[in-house]
């Protein structure tokens, strides 16, 4: 196992401000916190409290109003969009509550997506089909559409596809949301054994029992790290 | 190995998925190259129908009197103004051609070919049951074998004999040993001759048109309408048509030294203002059938506006995922590309077979159909077609590509 000891997300006083026509709200408010490669954080905190708005910045959707976002060694505050989305093809891997699947594309090609797209050439290595079959999907299951798949199903192919262009960083939001008890735990044992395997993973959820399988909890409350 | 183009999959399947809605969108576009490229054809088998025609006589001259301006006496109907036929001997001789000219013209260009005088004139004629109007010639007898060719009778021998064009026998349903009167008996002098035969079908000329003409001899028509001596043109067949330019200078230089006394012209001076007239009226035509394609721009936009809406969830997906705008850009301009391909392509085979049939109705002739100059205008029509398409996917793509991922993913 890696030694926990360099950060490889580093946020210093973020602060997210959307302007409305009712008046600015301040989603995060002087966030500073930092993570460790090879951690599993859990972020929690009731709706409202700003941790999706926490996710997205360090998911490279968003940038901050104010405050420094260090991604792997990069200052992200100042990124055009097109770095921004190398960073979330290269560096990030995002697994959603809703699976957010392509529904036009087979199972298989949803994984080989991302890997297409940065490398501009096909897999002839074999690492599409590798992880797919080391997440339990078939071949034959490969070449299902995602709605022919099952819950479970969905999520392992979403879970192959962020882990297809090896990320340093797997965030996660509510990954058990949209799945039955047993199949929740299975997919948490697949992120448990990911990040016993080093990889970094950042997970929301408002579960206390399924943030149990991180090794810190940091909890939001009003856009501040309670 | 080909990269596989997984963003063209996404808009093969796209379309594939809204069939119905995409096969309706590209109908327009499959309408408007049909309508172009069918304008088109017309239009070029046109003109090369008429160049076929005008080009059997690149080896013609004609040389009218100097009349200021350009124009072509030999063409379209004659020449003369009707009813002219006994007018004072000042006007014509403004207009005529003198045997001293004439002449002249033969001593320069009498060896390079065949060199005759023509006169003409319109002038009323008459049978036992119908009255009309038509080109009357009076031509040198001797001419008479080189220069007109006989479908049925013989060539008149006397002065009260003529040979008649095609679609005048037709029209006054004539036959060698017809009667018929030439002029008005209230106007000038009138002469009763007798069909002895009809012509072959000959079609636009420069020289003679001879098929809606009476043709006879010099004597017959100077009896009936004098000024002997005064000839509408001259004409000359030229032996080879290399030899049209010298003639033509020569001629120029002898005869309009001092001033200008004669016109010579040619085919390809003709050919050159028909080809230019037809040229317009295709455009003009090509211009109308475009409104067709403008119409089905306006519906392949539509329609990609409708894909943008209905996908804006997968664009947030994708973008999330690491897609940059201008490959969501470019997955939009693909499904419009597809749409514009399906249509052209089909626009393509149908203007195919609509061409033909368009272009046998218009034309008459489908000789010309199958030359590049003809079928040219399907891949410009399907160019068209499809360029039209892509512009209208532009707003559309860029559209999708400027989505805020995070909005876009919330989207259900």
């Amino acid at each position: 196992m890696q030694a926990k000891s360099r950060p490889v997300i580093t946020l210093d006083r973020v602060t997210k401000v959307y302007p409305l026509q009712s008046g600015d709200v301040t989603a995060l408010n002087k966030i500073s916190l930092s993570i460790n490669e090879g951690e599993f954080v859990a972020i929690m905190g009731p709706s409202g409290s700003g941790k999706s708005t926490l996710l997205n910045q360090i998911g490279c959707l968003d940038v901050p109003t104010s405050g420094t976002l260090t991604l792997a060694g990069r200052e992200v505050g100042a990124m055009n969009d097109r770095e921004l989305t190398d960073l979330r093809l290269t560096t990030i891997g995002y697994i959603f509550q809703k699976f957010n699947l392509i529904p036009l594309l087979t199972a298989y090609e949803n994984v080989e997506y991302p890997y297409l797209m940065k490398h501009r050439k096909n897999d002839d290595t074999g690492h599409v089909r590798h992880l797919l079959d080391q997440l339990g999907i078939d071949e034959a299951l490969s070449a299902h559409k995602p709605p022919q798949l099952s819950g479970g199903q969905q999520q392992r192919v979403a879970i192959a596809r962020a882990l297809v262009n090896d990320p340093a960083i797997l965030l996660c939001d509510e990954p058990t949301g949209n799945l039955d008890s047993q199949t929740g735990i299975q997919i948490m044992e697949v992120l448990a054994q990911l990040n016993r395997r080093g990889r970094t993973i950042i997970m929301v959820t408002h579960e206390r029992d399924i943030a149990a399988y991180a090794e810190r909890t940091i909890t939001i409350r009003d856009g501040r790290v309670a | 190995m080909i990269l596989k183009d997984i963003l063209l999959q996404l808009s093969v399947r796209s379309v594939r998925l809204h069939f119905l809605r995409s096969v309706l969108a590209a109908l327009g576009i499959v309408i408007g190259v049909v309508a172009i490229a069918a304008m088109g054809m017309m239009g070029a088998n046109m003109t090369l129908s008429v160049t076929g025609e005008l080009s059997q006589m690149a080896n013609n001259l004609v040389v009218t009197a100097y009349t200021g301006g350009g124009g072509f006496m030999g063409f379209g109907g004659g020449g003369g103004p009707p009813g002219s036929g006994s007018g004072g001997s000042q006007s014509r001789e403004e207009q005529m051609i003198t045997q001293d000219q004439f002449r002249n013209i033969r001593d320069i260009a009498g060896s390079y070919g065949t060199v005759y005088y023509v006169y003409s004139q319109s002038d009323s004629i008459e049978t036992s049951d119908q009255w009309g109007r038509a080109t009357i010639y009076g031509l040198d007898p001797d001419i008479f074998a080189e220069v007109l060719e006989l479908e049925e009778g013989d060539y008149p021998k006397s002065t009260t004999t003529v040979v008649i064009g095609p679609r005048i026998a037709e029209r006054f349903g004539l036959e060698p040993g017809s009667k018929l009167v030439i002029g008005d008996s209230d106007e000038g002098s009138t002469a009763t001759v007798r069909v002895v035969g009809i012509l072959k079908e000959k079609g636009m000329s420069m020289d003679l048109n001879t098929d809606s003409a009476i043709v006879g001899s010099e004597k017959l028509y100077t009896g009936i309408y004098g000024g002997e001596g005064e000839y509408r043109q001259v004409n000359i067949v030229l032996d080879d048509v290399d030899n049209v330019d010298t003639v033509k200078e020569e001629i120029l230089a002898e005869l309009n030294d001092r001033d200008d006394e004669v016109t010579v012209q040619d085919s390809s001076s003709m050919l050159e203002s028909i080809t230019s007239v037809l040229g317009t009226i295709t455009t003009f035509v090509m211009g109308i059938a475009g409104v067709s394609l403008v119409v089905a721009a306006v519906s392949i936009f539509n329609v990609m506006m409708m894909s943008v809406t209905e996908r804006v969830r997968e664009i947030g997906i994708l973008r999330s995922i690491g897609t940059q705008r201008n490959d969501v850009r470019r997955m939009f301009l693909y499904e419009a590309g597809i749409l514009g391909i399906v249509g052209g392509v089909i626009g393509a085979v149908a203007s195919l077979l609509i061409g033909y049939i368009v272009v046998l109705g218009m034309v008459g002739t489908t000789e010309f159909f199958f030359t590049w100059q003809s079928l040219w205008y399907i891949p410009f029509a399907m160019a068209i077609g499809i360029g039209i398409c892509i512009i209208s996917g532009v707003y559309p793509a860029w559209q999708a590509s400027s989505l805020d991922p995070i909005e876009a993913l919330r989207a259900e």
